[in-house]
């Protein structure tokens, strides 16, 4: 899980590293909820729920996942 | 009338007056040595950690405005009222990535509001002070719609009366007893409040989600009670599911609230106030946790449907106010004492927002205009000292829209707020990447964006209503000559607006050799974390050790 540091010691607690290339893992819960072709439609339907439904709130899955997932790839080494 | 809602009110008055005590004490948690600097009082002391912070972000995004005009909107429309879902699923990759460089650069420099991050990148007053009214203006509105939520559930406890004054005399007082605390707490009060609102939305939310579909056949059936009502109604833009035509809306609507909601400056002050990165990046992980609960609260809009709720009626006579669809349908299908906490959650749902939006809105005006127009050696007790008799104004002047004015203006200038705010994303949100713009050519995207989103708005009408004008937010392509039936949101196309003239401007200004200006800050400061020697407070707490946090001030 190291992502590319380029950074003096002396820095090294008070500096984060917000331009690892894992940020644009971020870049999927931003456009995937943002095509209608995928949940504009009734079936399949899931406990009653139309796809239209189910899946957009699946999609909030999608965005914690991908926000876990960054931040545990670029934060601190021997962080807290 | 009233009487019929005994319970009801009592339960709503005790968890109200409930959290109004701790309004109060709220001054003494987490105290400072010194409450008289902007930083303790504005921002509560820089030093949130990651729980404070979930409840204070999450009570500040998700208002109870939010809470009612979302179901309302599902009533109505349908599938359009969704757009709040992926809205807030969007948000927050967007904050993750952005918001983080505001927050280190505004700690290494003392930036209070976003006003003052663009004056000092862009070394310039006047871009700054257009940010900062901008940000007023939008936020005034989105204070009066919290009374909008606030008046929805008394109306449903039948408290309510004939004259306007008496009407209104239930908000005025808990407005007053908001004012109160904000003044003497400042942002603690509200991250204190957030607890107790959040948990009563969630035992709501739960219950309602569980004990509803039971008694109205289960999920299955709520939705094709949903569907047969939109099959029925003439409108051709309501149903179950989007159309060719609003789905462009739809995605615009909910890329451009995401984009807007974060320039907001009640959204920018909670990320502000937290301790550090670390703090601001596991709650983007954590707040999506309310975006479930508003996906399901938006449902509530189809179990009215199911469940045949009539909305009460509107102001004037022949129309109904859909704002008490979900208040109606708490009082008929939960026992009294629980519609009361319910109601109890939507009310303490208001305060949260309002005071975290008003304390915003005050420090804008401390900042960028008070101290850089009016007195520039204003010490931090100054400084604090005119942002808690501003929010007290703020306040005042959001009950009298709501006391002397429609509702319904409100509601328009809500729409517009959302709409002029996202015009300062190039300065504020690009601003944090790049210095590429210049700032006189900023200023005139500023300006084309906000003439042309104006200048849509007011060509929108609303046919259920019969207004011809500021009717919402879809704009229909076919007024610009395309040959289609399709909407767009107008916040969008006049933020792109605003991207093209300011790159244009910004060529010809530098082909021109006018003065760019100089940059207070360095591509270093957007990655400092706590820690950092250069971030300034949280370790001088008291007033004579405070500095000035203002870092590259001119000599003036």
């Amino acid at each position: 899980m190291s992502a590319p540091e380029s950074e003096t010691p002396g820095s090294a607690s008070s500096r984060a590293k917000d331009h690892s290339p894992w940020n644009w893992l971020l870049f999927i819960p931003i456009v995937v909820p943002l095509i209608p072709v995928f949940f504009n439609a009734d079936s399949p339907r899931v406990l009653g729920f139309p796809r239209f439904y189910w899946l957009q709130l699946a999609y909030i899955l999608l965005g914690v996942a991908t926000t876990t997932l960054v931040y545990q790839l670029t934060k601190k080494r021997g962080g807290r | 009338m009233w009487r019929d809602h005994l319970t009801e009110i009592i339960v709503f008055a005790v968890l109200f007056l409930l959290v109004s005590a701790m309004g109060f004490v709220a001054a003494r948690w987490r105290a400072p040595k010194d409450m008289a600097h902007l930083d303790e009082w504005g921002l509560g002391g820089r030093s949130f950690g990651g729980w404070v912070t979930w409840f204070l972000v999450g009570g500040d995004l998700y208002t109870a405005y939010t809470f009612v005009a979302v179901p309302a909107l599902m009533f109505g429309a349908g599938a359009a009222g969704f757009f709040a879902v992926p809205y807030t699923i969007v948000i927050y990759p967007l904050v993750f990535l952005v918001l983080c460089r505001l927050w280190s650069v505004s700690h290494r420099h003392g930036f209070v509001t976003p006003a003052d991050f663009v004056r000092s990148r862009f070394d310039s007053p006047v871009l700054a002070l257009l940010i900062a009214i901008t940000g007023i203006v939008a936020t005034m509105p989105y204070i009066a719609l919290q009374l909008v939520g606030i008046e929805a559930v008394l109306k449903t406890m039948g408290v309510t009366g004939d004259s306007a004054v008496a009407r209104h005399l239930p908000i005025i007082i808990a407005f007053a007893i908001l004012a109160a605390y904000t003044y003497q707490s400042g942002l603690r009060a509200p991250a204190l409040i957030a607890f107790v609102k959040d948990a009563l939305i969630y035992i709501v939310i739960l219950v309602a989600v569980i004990w509803l579909p039971q008694k109205l056949g289960g999920w299955g059936s709520i939705f094709d009670a949903a569907e047969a009502k939109f099959a029925a109604s003439p409108n051709p833009n309501d149903g179950i599911l989007l159309n060719a035509n609003n789905q462009l809306q739809y995605v615009t609507l909910a890329l451009g609230s995401a984009l807007a909601l974060f320039l907001y400056p009640h959204s920018i002050t909670g990320v502000l106030a937290s301790r550090n990165r670390d703090v601001i990046k596991r709650n983007m992980s954590a707040l999506p946790a309310y975006s479930l609960v508003l996906g399901l609260i938006a449902l509530l809009g189809f179990m009215a449907i199911a469940a045949g709720v009539k909305p009460l009626p509107g102001a004037t006579a022949g129309t109904v106010d859909s704002n008490t669809v979900v208040p109606v349908l708490f009082d008929q299908q939960f026992p009294d004492w629980f519609a009361g906490v319910a109601y109890a959650a939507i009310g303490i749902g208001a305060l949260v927002p309002a005071a975290i939006m008003s304390i915003a809105a005050a420090n804008l005006f401390t900042r960028n205009i008070y101290k850089e127009y009016l007195k520039r050696d204003a010490t931090p007790a100054q400084e604090a000292n005119v942002s808690k008799i501003t929010s007290l104004v703020v306040k005042v002047g959001a009950v009298a829209c709501i006391v002397f004015l429609d509702p319904q203006f409100s509601i328009d200038l809500q729409l517009i707020g959302g709409v002029i705010i996202l015009q300062t994303l190039p300065a504020v949100a690009l601003g944090l990447y790049t210095r590429w713009f210049h700032r006189g050519a900023l200023v005139a995207g500023w300006a084309a964006g906000m003439g042309l989103g104006m200048w849509m708005l007011y060509q929108i009408p609303n046919v259920a209503t019969k207004r011809s004008h500021f009717g919402g937010s879809a704009f229909p392509l076919s007024d610009f000559g395309f040959d289609t039936t399709k909407t767009i949101y107008v916040g969008i196309v006049a933020v792109l607006v605003n991207l093209v003239v300011a790159a244009l401007v910004t060529l010809a200004l530098r082909a021109a050799k006018v003065a760019e200006g100089v940059d207070g800050t360095t591509p270093d400061d957007y990655f400092a974390d706590e820690g950092d020697p250069r971030v300034s407070p949280g370790v001088t707490r008291g007033a004579d050790a405070a500095p000035e946090p203002v870092a590259p001030e001119p000599a003036a």
